[in-house]
């Protein structure tokens, strides 16, 4: 259990996070969603006791992280994988992490084991891959089998498989009942792996939703539709209350919205009308994520027309 | 998703756990230092320049014995000769001291280290204990060495100092604490720069550039530079003949120890305040 209460953070001038509150509950993967500079990292930051609030707290089970007195047995954190010594080899940097919270050394083999990077557990790590580096930052966060874990961005830098095995190690460790939260600016890799999306922009909070309500109440739909009659058919669904209108180039090919498909259906139907494509169109989760943090991105390329 | 077959927060199953400890802390730092290779290297030049240096100076010194002054004879300090070395080693110790704590902000592992030990005054004082003992040990078998091997080559040639004359070894076992004291003081500015660059820098200028320059000044300024310069000062600790305006070995070595204090107090608040 995550709580913020009112977490403010101000650098100078700037704002990166805006008093921000939330719960994240055990037993749930929860998304850590935002564009880049959204202030995602620095939330992650002030849980941990690396940044102090400029106003707000945030606890973990209760406890503000400084005051945990064995922090790595409660919380397991990745932050950045290429953050260690390149001149430490794998398994003396999992050694000297898990040494100081008194872990027994046994443990590191353990998740070594886990995590699958026995064979370069004797290698220094500045030979690693971005990959074997999230893999050793994974490792570090499950050393202390902590309830409450906190991944910043996991997947960066994996590949198809390795994301496959975060995915699944991340829903495994929710089942278990542990805390789980992810971020990341990828909408669609959070739709498969959180059940719960914490969704942050400017630092502020947009939306603090179930997965599900997110896709239900953002996803625009659109009915698409090609006909001969298609004129006839767009006057048919506007006097029926919705929006129709050409899509493109041709005629015949309009775009209905406010209606579903069995309605359209049946009105065409009703009417006479010929239909040669009914086809229901959901606008995809990243079009939606795009739209409700439209107004909060930090940096946009020039000329974006968005 | 699947929201809806997730099982209820299983209870805890984990087995109870103990409070991290000091000790915990230091069993961590200790493995930190011995599994980086530069750590290694940084003790090998500091004996070998110790050991090194400490007998060009006696070999040099004692050639120059017959033809000085009556008053260079009557201040000829074989001891402080043959540990004059430990002066140039001590960057050996300020750049490992530096290392130590700040290649951990150029890489990013403060950060895994600040979350696994989230108290850090426990942090910094485990690294400075750390390193202080293991610079003590090599100290002590680099100034030993250095006594030994000095005291071999003067021998014949002028005369030589043996550990059982009066302050001999205390100023032998001083070269060791000395050292044991800068390694504190580095590792301190390290946690107070951040950057090795310029932790590297201050550490130099501290121990050999200003004690150097205070040499060129006027007599007035020069003389309460020598007499008070921590560094200067603490060297005081490996001198058997007393000169006038140099302070008491113990005394020197204490205006060392204070400045460290002073300056790990910095680092201490500073590192507990600013944001990792």
């Amino acid at each position: 259990m995550i709580e913020a209460r009112g977490l403010v953070k101000r650098y100078g001038a700037t704002t990166a996070v805006d008093d921000l509150s939330f719960s994240i509950r055990p037993g749930l993967v929860t998304g850590f969603l935002g564009p880049n500079g959204a202030g995602k990292t620095t939330t992650m930051r002030m849980i941990l006791g690396l940044d102090a609030p400029t106003q707000g707290s945030v606890t973990v089970g209760g406890h503000s992280y400084r005051d945990l007195p064995a922090p790595m047995r409660e919380v397991g954190a990745l932050l950045d994988a290429k953050a260690l010594h390149g001149g430490r080899r794998a398994r003396d940097h999992l050694l000297c992490l898990a040494q100081s919270n008194g872990i027994p050394r046994g443990r590191v083999d353990e998740v070594i084991r886990t995590v699958g990077l026995e064979s370069v557990a004797r290698r220094r790590a500045k030979g690693f891959s971005l990959g074997m580096g999230q893999r050793l930052g994974i490792a570090a966060a499950l050393l202390g089998d902590p309830a409450v874990l906190i991944f910043d961005e996991p997947i960066n830098g994996l590949d198809p498989d390795g994301i496959h095995w975060v995915r699944t190690l991340m829903r495994t460790l929710a089942a278990e009942g542990r805390t789980v939260l992810i971020s990341s600016h990828l909408m669609s890799e959070m739709a498969v792996t959180a059940d719960h999306l914490l969704v942050i922009g400017k630092g502020r909070l947009i939306a603090d939703t179930s997965v599900d309500d997110f896709v239900r109440s953002s996803s625009r739909r659109s009915v698409h539709v090609r006909s001969p009659q298609a004129a006839e058919l767009a006057a048919r669904c506007r006097e029926a209350g919705a929006t129709a209108a050409v899509a493109g180039t041709d005629p015949d090919i309009i775009e209905i919205t406010g209606m579903d498909s069995t309605e359209v259906g049946k009105l065409a139907a009703a009417h006479g009308i010929v239909l040669f494509e009914l086809i229901p169109v959901r606008a995809s989760l990243e079009e939606a994520f795009m739209e409700l943090t439209r107004d909060s991105v930090e940096y946009q390329a020039a000329g974006a027309t968005r | 998703m699947t929201d809806a077959t997730i099982a209820p927060a299983a209870p805890d199953h984990r087995p109870a756990f103990r409070a991290a400890t000091f000790g915990d802390a230091l069993r961590s730092e200790w493995t930190k230092l011995h599994s980086v290779r530069s750590t290694f290297w940084a003790l090998t030049v500091t004996v070998v320049l110790g050991v090194g240096l400490g007998a060009a100076i006696s070999a040099a010194a004692a050639h120059g014995y017959d033809m000085s002054s009556a008053s260079g004879k009557l201040s000829w300090d074989p001891t402080s000769d043959s540990l004059n070395g430990i002066a140039v080693a001590q960057l050996g110790i300020a750049v490992l001291g530096v290392l130590f704590i700040s290649s951990e902000y150029s890489s990013g592992m403060i950060r895994a280290s600040l979350i696994a030990v989230p108290k850090r005054g426990r942090v910094l004082a485990a690294k400075s204990l750390v390193l202080a003992a293991v610079t003590f040990v090599v100290g002590e078998v680099t100034s030993f060495a250095a006594f030994f091997a000095g005291q071999a080559l003067i021998s014949g040639h002028a005369p030589q100092a043996a550990l059982g004359d009066p302050g001999v070894a205390r100023a032998v076992v001083g070269g060791g604490l000395v050292l044991a004291a800068l390694a504190v003081l580095s590792v301190a500015t390290g946690a107070l720069l951040r950057h090795p660059a310029a932790g590297i820098a201050c550490m130099l200028a501290v121990t050999l550039v200003l004690p150097a320059i205070a040499q060129a000044l006027p007599d007035s300024w020069r003389n309460p530079v020598t007499e008070f310069w921590p560094t200067y000062a603490g060297g005081q600790l490996t001198t058997v003949y007393h000169s006038a305006r140099t302070l008491l070995p113990w005394p020197g070595f204490g205006v060392l120890c204070l400045f460290v204090a002073i300056v790990y107090a910095i680092a201490w608040t500073l590192l507990d305040r600013r944001d990792a």
